[in-house]
C-alpha cells in the first residue's frame, strides 16, 4: 500500500499537451477514479503512473520514492489493460507466474502465491486453460490474478470493464470494487463511464482537456460540481443550464419536479414549463421542455420516477418547482461556481 | 402498383445497356468464375500438364533422340537411383537446403527486430534488404558469379588484407568443393532472407502493443520479453517464412546452374540441377523426369503443412 503523488505533470506530444501540469496526491488504500471524455488526458496520465510515458515535466512519487526516472518494473505497480492483455501462446498459471519469474522469485513460492491468487479470485479450474478458452469475465480475473501476485504498491487500471458486454459489466464492476476492498491498494482506475466512475470510486477525478476539473467524492462531483463542465459531463441527463440574471443557473433533472406532487414548500423556485416532448424510459419519465421565464433558449429536462403519476403533456405549461438548496450558480465567462448571490432568482 | 412499374420500367427500356452491365455484375456466381478462370487456366496448362507430363516420363523411356514411347514401370526410378552420384545430389540438396535455412532464420528474425525499431534512414535500409528479392534469381546469381570469380573476387584481396592468405593467393571460392556449397549456402540465403523478414516484420508488428507494455509492467527484461513473449508470439509466422524458404530453395536450380554448373565434380550438385542435366543437357528424358520427381512428396508435404496452418489461422 502506498500513496501516489503527482506534481505539475506534463506532457506534450509533438506539439499537443496531454496533460497540462496535473497535482494529485490518492490517499492510502484509496480507489482513484480518473473520469474524463476521451482525449483528456486521463489514459496518458495512467501510463505516465506506470512508467510507459516520460513526463516532459513534473515529478511521479510512489510510496515516498521519486520514480520519475525508473522503469515500469522498479515502480512496484501492476497494471491491468482494457483488452486484459493476457499472453494468448501462455496457459493461466504461466500467465500469473510470468511477473514472479522476472521478479527472480524461488520456484516453491511461485506455485505458492498462484494458488493463494487463484483461490481469491476463484480460477482454480482455469489454470491450465489458454486465453482464448476463457469468457470476457475469466479473463478480468485472470488479468487481477496476474496483477496481484507481484504484490504492487499500486494497480493501475485502464478501462477494464469496457470491452465486456454490458450485461457482464455490472458483474464484473462488483466484482472489481470487491476484490479492491479485500486486498486494499491503492488504486488508480480510469474510465470515461460515469456510472463506473460513481460506483467504484472513493474519490473521482474529472479531467478534461489536460487538467483536472474537480477531485471529490462521487457525492461531491454530482451535488456540488465545480465548474460547468464537470456539471454536464456527470449525471445523465446531465444537469441543466440556464443563463440569467447575469450567471449561469444550474439543477438536476431530478431536482426539477411538479408542483402538484412535490407539494408547496418554502425556499422553492417557482416556474412555469413549457413541455415540448415527454419520453417513458421504462423506470423513468424525461419531461422535455423550457422555462421561458427564466431562459427561453435553454433545453431543461425534468426526470421523473415513473412510480409518481405523469404531469403534463406536450405542448402544454405546467407549473415545476426547483428545491432553493439544490440550485448551483456558475460563473458565465468562466464557468467555475460561484457562491448563490443571495439575490432571488425570480420566476 | 402499376404506376409504379411503369415508373421504373421507363429507364430500363431507354438504357438496355446499363441493365445488362448491372445484371452481369450482380451474379456473384458468374463473376466469381470469371475472376477465377485465368489463374485455373494458368495452373493446368503451366503448373498441371508439365506435372502430369513428368510423371509419365518418369515411368516411360522417353529420350530426346528417339520418338519412342513404352511404359517400363519403376525401372527409371531404379536406374536414377542406381546412379552412383544420386546419394551425394539428395544430400547436397538437403545440406543447402538446411544450412541456408537456419541462416536465413537467424537473420530474418534479427534483422525484423531492427527494422521495426525506429531510426533514422529506417526506410533506406528497408530498400536495401529487400533488394535482392526484387532482383531475378538467374540476375542474381550473375552477379554473385563475378563476385566470386576465380581471379577478379574481391574476397581473395579481403583474405589477404587479413592475413588468411598470403600475397597473390586466391581462395578459388567455387574451385573447391567445401568452399564451392559454402557460397551456394551463402546466395540461397541473400536471395530468400527478405521474404523471410518481411513475413517476420509483419508478424512482429501485429503483437499487440498492450501484450508488449504489459511484459514491461510485469518486469520483464529485454531477454525474458523476447525468449518469454515475443519469439512463442512469433513462432507461426516464423515458421511460415521457414516453410517458403524451404520450399524456394529445395526446388532452386538457377542459383547451382548458374554459379557452379554442379561443380567442381558434382559436388554442389543438387536435385533440380540434376535432373536438368541427365533429362535436357544428357538427353535422357526418363531418368531426369523420375530425378526431379523425387523432389515431388517433399514438396507436396511442406505444401499441405502451409495449407493447414493458413486455415487454421483462419479458423481462430
Amino acid at each position: 500500500m502506498a500513496i501516489v503523488e503527482v506534481r505539475d505533470l506534463r506532457k506534450e506530444f509533438g506539439g499537443t499537451t496531454a496533460t497540462d501540469g496535473i497535482n494529485l496526491t490518492t490517499r492510502d488504500g484509496e480507489y482513484l477514479v480518473l473520469l474524463g471524455p476521451s482525449g483528456c488526458g486521463k489514459t496518458t496520465l495512467l501510463r505516465l503512473l506506470a512508467g510507459l510515458e516520460q513526463p516532459t515535466e513534473g515529478d511521479i512519487v510512489i510510496g515516498g520514492q521519486v520514480v520519475t526516472n525508473l522503469p515500469p518494473r522498479d515502480r512496484k505497480i501492476a497494471m491491468v489493460f482494457q483488452s486484459y492483455a493476457l499472453y494468448p501462446h501462455k496457459t493461466v498459471r504461466q500467465n500469473i507466474v510470468f511477473p514472479l519469474a522476472a521478479a527472480h522469485i524461488p520456484r516453491p513460492e511461485r506455485a505458492e502465491k498462484v494458488s493463494w491468487a487463484a483461490d481469491i479470485l476463484g480460477i482454480e479450474r482455469l489454470l491450465d486453460r489458454k486465453p482464448r478458452e476463457l469468457s470476457g469475465g475469466e479473463r478480468q480475473r485472470v488479468a487481477l490474478a496476474r496483477a496481484m501476485v507481484r504484490e504492487p504498491q499500486v494497480f493501475l487500471f485502464d478501462e477494464p470493464l469496457s470491452n465486456l458486454d454490458a450485461k457482464l459489466r455490472t458483474s464484473a464492476r462488483d466484482e472489481l470494487k470487491d476484490f479492491q476492498q479485500r486486498v486494499g491498494i491503492t488504486t488508480v482506475y480510469v474510465t470515461h463511464d460515469q456510472v463506473e466512475a460513481m460506483g467504484l470510486g472513493d474519490r473521482i477525478a474529472v479531467l478534461n482537456a489536460g487538467r483536472i476539473q474537480q477531485l471529490g467524492t462521487p457525492e461531491e462531483i454530482y451535488s456540488d460540481p465545480a465548474n460547468t463542465f464537470v456539471a454536464t459531463f456527470v449525471g445523465a441527463p446531465p444537469m441543466n443550464i440556464l443563463r440569467t440574471g447575469g450567471q449561469l443557473l444550474g439543477f438536476r433533472p431530478e431536482n426539477l419536479l411538479p408542483l402538484e406532487w412535490s407539494g408547496k414548500q418554502d425556499g422553492q423556485l417557482v416556474c412555469r414549463l413549457e413541455i415540448t416532448r415527454v419520453e417513458n424510459l421504462g423506470s423513468d419519465h424525461y419531461v422535455y421542455g423550457t422555462i421561458p421565464s427564466l431562459d427561453p433558449e435553454a433545453k431543461v429536462i425534468s426526470k421523473i420516477p415513473t412510480t409518481v403519476p405523469l404531469v403534463g403533456t406536450p405542448n402544454s405549461s405546467e407549473t415545476y418547482v426547483v428545491a432553493r438548496d439544490k440550485l448551483r450558480y456558475f460563473d458565465p465567462e468562466t464557468g467555475e461556481r460561484i457562491p448563490s448571490t443571495g439575490a432571488m432568482v425570480s420566476p | 402498383m402499376s404506376a409504379i412499374e411503369t415508373g421504373s420500367a421507363a429507364p430500363i427500356t431507354t438504357q438496355p445497356g446499363t441493365r445488362r452491365k448491372r445484371r452481369l455484375r450482380d451474379r456473384d456466381g458468374m463473376l466469381g468464375s470469371a475472376m477465377l478462370l485465368p489463374a485455373v487456366a494458368y495452373l493446368i496448362f503451366f503448373v498441371g500438364y508439365p506435372l502430369v507430363l513428368a510423371i509419365m516420363y518418369a515411368f516411360s523411356n522417353v529420350t530426346v533422340g528417339s520418338s519412342k514411347f513404352d511404359f517400363v514401370g519403376l525401372q527409371t526410378f531404379s536406374t536414377a537411383i542406381h546412379d552412383p552420384n544420386f546419394p551425394g545430389v539428395v544430400a547436397h540438396t538437403f545440406i543447402i537446403t538446411g544450412i541456408s535455412q537456419a541462416i536465413v532464420i537467424v537473420l530474418c528474425t534479427v534483422l525484423a527486430f531492427v527494422l521495426a525499431a525506429d531510426f533514422h534512414g529506417k526506410w533506406f535500409v528497408r530498400f536495401l534488404v529487400l533488394m535482392p528479392w526484387t532482383t531475378p534469381v538467374a540476375l542474381g546469381a550473375i552477379i554473385w558469379l563475378w563476385m566470386l570469380d576465380s581471379i577478379f573476387t574481391p574476397f581473395d584481396w579481403f583474405a589477404q588484407h587479413l592475413g588468411i592468405l598470403g600475397p597473390g593467393g586466391h581462395l578459388n571460392m567455387l574451385g573447391h568443393a567445401g568452399l564451392a556449397t559454402g557460397s551456394v549456402i551463402a546466395v540461397q540465403a541473400w536471395r530468400t532472407l527478405p521474404l523471410a523478414t518481411v513475413i517476420v516484420l509483419a508478424g512482429l508488428s501485429s503483437i499487440p502493443r498492450d501484450i508488449e507494455e504489459q511484459s514491461e509492467v510485469d518486469g520483464a527484461g529485454f531477454w525474458r520479453r523476447l525468449f518469454g513473449i515475443q519469439l512463442p508470439m512469433l513462432a507461426p509466422i516464423i515458421l511460415v517464412a521457414l516453410l517458403f524458404g524451404i520450399v524456394f530453395t529445395f526446388s532452386d536450380m538457377a542459383v547451382v546452374f548458374i554459379l557452379t554448373g554442379g561443380g567442381p565434380g558434382d559436388a554442389t550438385q543438387v536435385l533440380a540441377s540434376w535432373a536438368f542435366y541427365k533429362g535436357i543437357n544428357g538427353g535422357n528424358l526418363s531418368v531426369g523426369a523420375a530425378d526431379a520427381l523425387f523432389m515431388f512428396p517433399v514438396l507436396l508435404g511442406l505444401a499441405a503443412v502451409v495449407l493447414t496452418m493458413a486455415s487454421r489461422r483462419r479458423g481462430d
